[in-house]
């Protein structure tokens, strides 16, 4: 097991290592040397990029975080909260990529913002020459990450949040008149921020060394350092590699920096905080404070919700001619051909979707089936190793894993791409069923046991029906994760391997919208199908008992 | 001291049980086929380790001495699903995805083989605790007495060989819990069982009619040296 988590990662980051100091015996490099360094650091721009790379995602996911946090700790137990985490719930299954196309149709120049403004209010006629997209300090990408994190980190506060006695902390501190957002920070938060730091950490690893966003959202002059290092890997000149896999050393130090940062800065906030408890202030009026946290929010939902709708009128625009709000004409014929063009790169988003979930879901069963059978609690250990390429950004051992599997000959199969995405899908399968498992009564598994009945005949027929909707649910977030990955795709699958998401990011910079749109569509729908399965399923399949109808 | 040759019934032979080196139970007593022992003590006592420490679920933090006998066979070491030992929690614990009959029947041993036989056996022993009829319904339909009821006959079905009942009664409302009480007593009797009961209700203790054995939660004797020793309970007490 151990190997089989620790294993890609190792190989992976040798594989980056080695070339990063000149040694790729595939190209004729065999003296270590730090010429590679050395070029990397004469590249124009390079401290712009990395300070891009530090602050757009360092920035962005504190900014989450924060939006999350305040809007919890005044709303949680509220109707407005059932509400909105009822549209926050499906956001979680929408790719990065696509979340970024559709916020660039929105904000663009030509998009639907300045549409709505246009010409009467702005006076523009033609789509103004501003770079509200890619403009330079990162704020669209920023506010891309933010967008596409805060309902992951939502979710996994939400998750946090359901465990025994948490209501009655509130009305505990509700009673030592503590106002609703002093009892969340200091009662509730302290209980739960364990559970949420790890999706915290990955959430920084992964903005810090984001390419798809970057590409759609992000400065181009010059990019970031993740989407820099993509285009040298890919460059004709051969050499460059060598450069490329000394930046993925670089783009590790940043992200090992940004994590270390907010470490420190968890660890002031917390000194803080404590210092507070003794305080004795129960700051009761928090109306104002309440309602700061409430509008952050409603923003996000409302864009996310906006760019998606105009994803799918993209999808049917014929044309659509700045400034008019809506199309002028529609069609559905270009979608059909799209679609047929598209349809091998649906085929192999599916299939991959589909295996690595199955895969990364049974793998996570068989682990915490094993764990509870040996009766022992959870191991520190192994759950740190199983979120380490998590907490690592992508590209610092996926390069090295590209060469891994161009040596052994399994470069640009589904194969290839298959093993490099369960390297990301299986952490969320494990982060997504591993509290459900743990919080199953353990007395139904010893009953069943008392009765004669096997290991395995507890887990088909007791364990694995009673948690029939967290392990759907799982599966659905492991093929959600599956489909959004973009470059374990692009760099394992050299081009030969194509799905939507891959498609989807090369078409947002060309010209052609309505395709664009039409790929991020189909996108969104692959999770959103497995989701809505994942709802259904087992409300059909236990319709008639009434315990099984409660959410475990 | 027992005669050596007499081991029927649950025997924990100088159990000690400690928690990562502290002492926390040691008990020493002999449970005749159908005679009832009831531990009394208030939580933290470690009564629930005894009882997943007989039935084979004892977590890897706690350490256990002594000898664990069932009818003369040594049970320390043997898998839990081989024990034979029915266990009875405090809530029913009926599986909630699966119909009343369908819980009957997870427990029946597959040496009844043929399925008309099952059905019938399943059947038969909703009669007997006055639930003919209730086979197609969902648990959660039930009330708390018919679901601790059908708990216990799906205990009994599993064909044990000991019971081991963690406060079943506590759940259930003064006017059910003596008749529910009554019954599981009555059939424990009837199949000659040895039952382990703990709780901490006077009443279950009386009814039940056995020795009592009382844990301090707050000092757990002298460790290990000093066993507590209730005699042995027989059948004719």
């Amino acid at each position: 097991m151990v190997i089989l988590l620790a294993g890609p990662v190792l190989a992976g980051l040798a594989g980056t290592v080695l070339p990063a100091f000149g040694y790729l015996p595939v190209l004729g490099y065999t003296s270590l040397s730090l010429d590679p360094l050395r070029s990397l650091f004469a590249m124009p721009g390079l401290s712009k990029s990395v300070l891009l790379s530090f602050g757009t995602g360092l920035a962005a996911s504190i900014l989450s975080m924060a939006i999350v946090l305040v809007f919890t700790a005044g709303w949680s137990e509220t109707r407005t909260f059932r509400r909105l985490t009822r549209f926050l719930s499906p956001l979680l299954s929408v790719p990065h990529a696509a979340a970024a196309i559709g916020l660039a149709f929105l904000i663009a120049p030509s998009g639907l913002l300045v549409r709505l403004f246009s010409p009467w209010a702005t006076g523009w006629t033609r789509p103004p020459d501003l770079l509200i997209l890619n403009d330079p300090a990162g704020l669209a990408m920023t506010f891309g990450l933010v967008a596409k994190e805060v309902p992951f980190l939502f979710l996994m506060t939400l998750a946090a949040l359901n465990r025994p006695h948490i209501k009655e902390y509130y009305k505990a501190g509700a009673s030592l008149g503590y106002g609703r957002m002093s009892v969340f920070f200091k009662v509730v938060l302290p209980q739960i921020y364990p559970l949420i730091r790890l999706p915290m950490l990955a959430v920084i690893a992964y903005s810090t060394s984001v390419v798809d966003v970057a590409q759609i959202l992000g400065p181009t002059t010059p990019p970031p350092l993740a989407p820099r290092l993509v285009a040298w890997m890919n460059d004709p000149d051969l050499s460059k590699r060598l450069m490329a896999s000394a930046g993925a050393l670089l783009q590790l130090l940043v992200s090992a920096c940004a994590l270390l940062t907010y470490l420190c800065l968890e660890r002031l906030a917390g000194l803080w905080q404590s210092a507070r408890y003794a305080s004795g202030r129960r700051r009761r009026h928090d109306a104002l404070a309440r309602q700061a946290g409430l509008y952050p929010m409603i923003v996000i939902v409302a864009v996310m919700m906006l760019s998606m709708a105009l994803l799918a009128v993209w999808t049917a625009a014929r044309s659509w001619w700045f400034p008019a709000v809506l199309p002028q004409k529609w069609s559905l014929g270009r979608m059909t051909d799209a679609f047929g063009m598209g349809a091998p790169a649906l085929a192999a988003t599916l299939a991959l979707a589909i295996a690595a979930a199955s895969i990364a879901t049974a793998l996570t069963l068989w682990l915490l089936d094993a764990r509870s059978a040996r009766n022992a609690a959870t191991q520190g250990k192994l759950n740190i190793l199983i979120f380490v390429p998590l907490l690592l950004p992508q590209i610092s051992f996926l390069f090295g894993l590209q060469m891994l599997f161009l040596f052994v000959g399994l470069s640009g199969t589904l194969l290839a791409v298959l093993l490099a995405q369960l390297v990301f899908v299986f952490p969320y399968a494990f982060l997504a069923l591993s509290d459900p498992w743990n919080r199953l009564d353990p007395r139904y598994a010893k009953v069943a046991t008392s009765m004669g009945a096997s290991r395995l005949k507890v887990f088909w027929q007791v364990r694995l029906p009673l948690l029939l909707r967290p392990v759907l649910v799982t599966f659905a977030v492991a093929a959600a994760v599956s489909v959004g990955q973009y470059l374990p795709t692009l760099m394992i699958g050299a081009g030969r391997v194509v799905t939507v998401t891959t498609e989807s990011v090369a078409l947002a910079s060309g010209g052609n919208r309505q395709v664009a749109a039409l790929y991020a569509m189909l996108q969104l729908i692959i999770p959103l199908t497995f989701f809505v399965l994942a709802a259904l399923v087992p409300s059909l399949v236990f319709r008639n008992r009434a315990a099984m109808r409660l959410e475990r | 001291m027992r005669a050596k040759e007499d081991t029927s019934g649950l025997v924990l032979d100088s159990v000690c049980l400690r928690l990562e080196g502290a002492p926390l139970i040691s008990i020493d007593c002999q449970i005749r086929p159908g005679s009832i022992l009831t531990i009394m003590g208030e939580s933290g006592s470690g009564k629930s380790s005894l009882l997943d420490f007989i039935a084979g679920f004892l977590k890897p933090a706690f350490q256990a001495e002594g000898k664990l006998l069932l009818n003369g066979e040594t049970l320390s070491g043997r898998p839990a699903q081989e024990r034979q030992i029915g266990l009875m929690f405090q809530s029913p614990l009926l599986f909630p995805h699966m119909s009343v009959l369908q819980n009957l029947l997870f427990a029946l041993p597959a040496s009844i083989s043929t399925r008309s036989e099952r059905k019938d056996t399943a059947l038969k022993a909703l009669e007997d605790v006055g639930l003919a009829g209730f086979a197609g319904r969902d648990p959660a339909t039930l009330s708390g007495g018919q679901q601790t009821r059908v708990a216990l006959m799906r205990t009994l079905l599993a064909d044990p060989k000991a019971l081991l009942l963690d406060e079943p009664f506590s759940s259930l409302d003064q006017t059910r819990r003596a008749d529910v009480r009554d019954l599981v007593f009555r059939l424990a009797r009837e199949k000659n069982l040895p039952v382990l009961l703990v709780t901490h209700d006077q009443e279950d203790a009386a009814a039940a009619g056995g020795m009592i054995h009382y844990l301090d939660g707050r000092d757990p004797g002298a460790g290990c040296s000093g066993f507590a020793r209730p005699k042995p309970v027989s059948a004719q007490s």
